[in-house]
């Protein structure tokens, strides 16, 4: 039906660096989602005021505008640094590596919010039980909060995974050889652009229904022993 | 002859371009201009388009429902880029489309990412009305079919408002959303406030100072359509508030509640 023209293993290559990426930044997501969750409900007014401003900040300007800002700042950054210590010649920073990190931190925010309202979900019974059975603060946490962070954490970073599996886009304009730029890079010697940006669009339609299932079964899991009303 | 010290301003003005800032802020301000233009057009189409489609859509005929499920399915489930892609470049491929007068249209970047943000906000609010015409309480919906409403004055009447009161905060996201999505139009080489931005950069190597900058307006945006929306649905709901309480202390009346920036949940992003 679509004739790639020999071009059709540039949507399979974008395909994997879109899932390897989107999968880094995840990781990154949810280790910020929950140093950011701490931060917010931490009993020190510093770590509160940082968290605030981490989530006000990401949530409030484009995710294009902070991965331009992150990649060619950086750059800048580097080359005075570089100049700083007397080497002279270009420094570049890895578009992948920057990619990852500014997409991997800009949803840790999202993801800080959802933690936060898990780690409140946590029965508060459980917690006091906790304490009359004498456990300290590190103890409760560990063995109480974290454990059941996850159930009730699951489908707010479902939807943060969903999303970000669709802002790895965003790092074509960086350059980074995902879905979207392989597309892009096949639309010239095929002069096919149509073809390639449709199935480009219909691989990320499988990718979400892959998630949704996938999230759906995780739930199932999370869930287990727990009684509904 | 000793060279003066340098003062404060010059000290910053080394480290920080401010001086750049402030001569780039009337082409800054032109690229503002068209993200407002941008953004407002899109939603407001985007709004008409999605109200009809939402109760298509709550309607539970299948035949109905169903293409406008594939619709709104396809366009959440694709990034932005690929659909603003889809359209610029995309379109090219069809020969029969530069021959007709649609073509004078899709080969600039402003009408294609116009129809681009048109579709994608339409289908997130289409999906965003429906549950908020299926959470209108039953119980309201039955009096008013017990009343013998029809059903376009059950409609009209009892559930599109109230349905519109609930939709708020997840709209009040909407806005915010499209407002950060715009920035895109730049990889189109549409002259938004990240366009013109981008070209300030490319010219003078000094992406610190202008991303900043820009950063900080963008913000000031959010802050500014969370506070609006915030302050529309304080009005809306004036009867689901309790009177303000009289205390002893000079500030008497009950205070509004906090500005938010909301989170992304799966029928908004």
């Amino acid at each position: 039906m679509f004739d790639y023209k020999g071009y059709g293993h540039f949507l399979i290559e974008g395909a994997q660096m879109t899932i390897i990426v989107a999968v880094l930044a995840m990781a990154l997501t949810v280790a910020m989602g929950l140093i950011g969750a701490l931060g917010k409900l931490s009993r020190f007014r510093w770590a509160r005021v940082l968290a605030d401003l981490y989530t006000t900040i990401i949530r409030g300007v484009p995710e294009l505008v902070l991965l331009l800002l992150i990649y060619y700042g950086g750059t800048v950054l580097l080359q005075h640094l570089g100049t700083l210590f007397g080497r002279e010649e270009p420094i570049d920073i890895n578009a992948f590596v920057a990619g990852v990190l500014v997409i991997g931190f800009i949803y840790g925010a999202y993801a800080t919010e959802t933690f936060r309202g898990a780690f409140q979900a946590v029965p508060k019974g459980q917690i006091e039980a906790a304490m009359a059975c004498g456990m300290n603060r590190n103890q409760i946490f560990w063995r109480i909060r974290l454990p059941q962070v996850w159930r009730f954490a699951l489908p707010g970073l479902g939807n943060v995974w969903l999303v970000l599996l669709k802002a790895t886009s965003l790092m074509s304009v960086i350059g980074v050889e995902e879905l979207t730029r392989k597309a892009d890079l096949a639309k010239a010697p095929t002069r096919e652009p149509f073809t390639f940006f449709i199935s480009a669009a219909f691989i990320y339609l499988v990718f979400t229904a892959i998630s949704d299932f996938g999230r759906h079964w995780a739930e199932k899991r999370a869930n287990v022993g727990v009684r509904r009303a | 002859m000793e060279a003066e010290t340098p003062g404060l301003w010059q000290r910053i003005n080394a480290v920080f371009d401010l001086q750049l800032i402030w001569q780039s802020l009337p082409a800054l301000f032109d690229g503002l201009l068209l993200t407002i233009e941008l953004v407002a057009i899109s939603l407001i189409i985007g709004l008409v388009i999605a109200v009809p489609l939402a109760i298509m859509r709550a309607s539970g005929k299948p035949w109905l429902s169903g293409p406008i499920y594939a619709y709104t399915y396809f366009f959440r489930g694709t990034p932005l880029l690929v659909q603003i892609f889809l359209i610029y470049y995309g379109l090219g491929q069809f020969h029969w489309i530069k021959t007709t007068f649609l073509w004078s249209f899709f080969r600039e970047g402003y009408w294609c990412c116009l129809l681009a943000f048109v579709l994608n906000t339409a289908a997130y609010v289409t999906e965003i009305f429906r549950g908020a015409i299926q959470a209108v309480p039953h119980g309201e919906v039955e009096a008013a079919k017990a009343c013998g409403m029809s059903w376009s004055l059950r409609y009209r009447r009892i559930i599109l408002p109230r349905a519109l009161q609930l939709v708020l905060p997840a709209y009040s996201n909407e806005v915010i959303f499209m407002l950060q999505a715009s920035s895109l139009a730049s990889v189109v080489t549409l002259m938004d406030l990240t366009g013109v931005a981008r070209v300030i950069i490319a010219r003078t190597f000094a992406p610190y100072e202008i991303f900043i900058t820009i950063a900080l307006i963008y913000l000031a945006l959010t802050y500014l359509i969370a506070w609006g929306f915030k302050a529309f649905e304080w009005r809306l709901t004036h009867h689901l508030r309790d009177r303000p309480i009289v205390s002893t202390t000079r500030k008497g009346a009950a205070t509004e509640p906090a500005v938010e920036i909301p989170t992304p949940t799966p029928l908004n992003r």
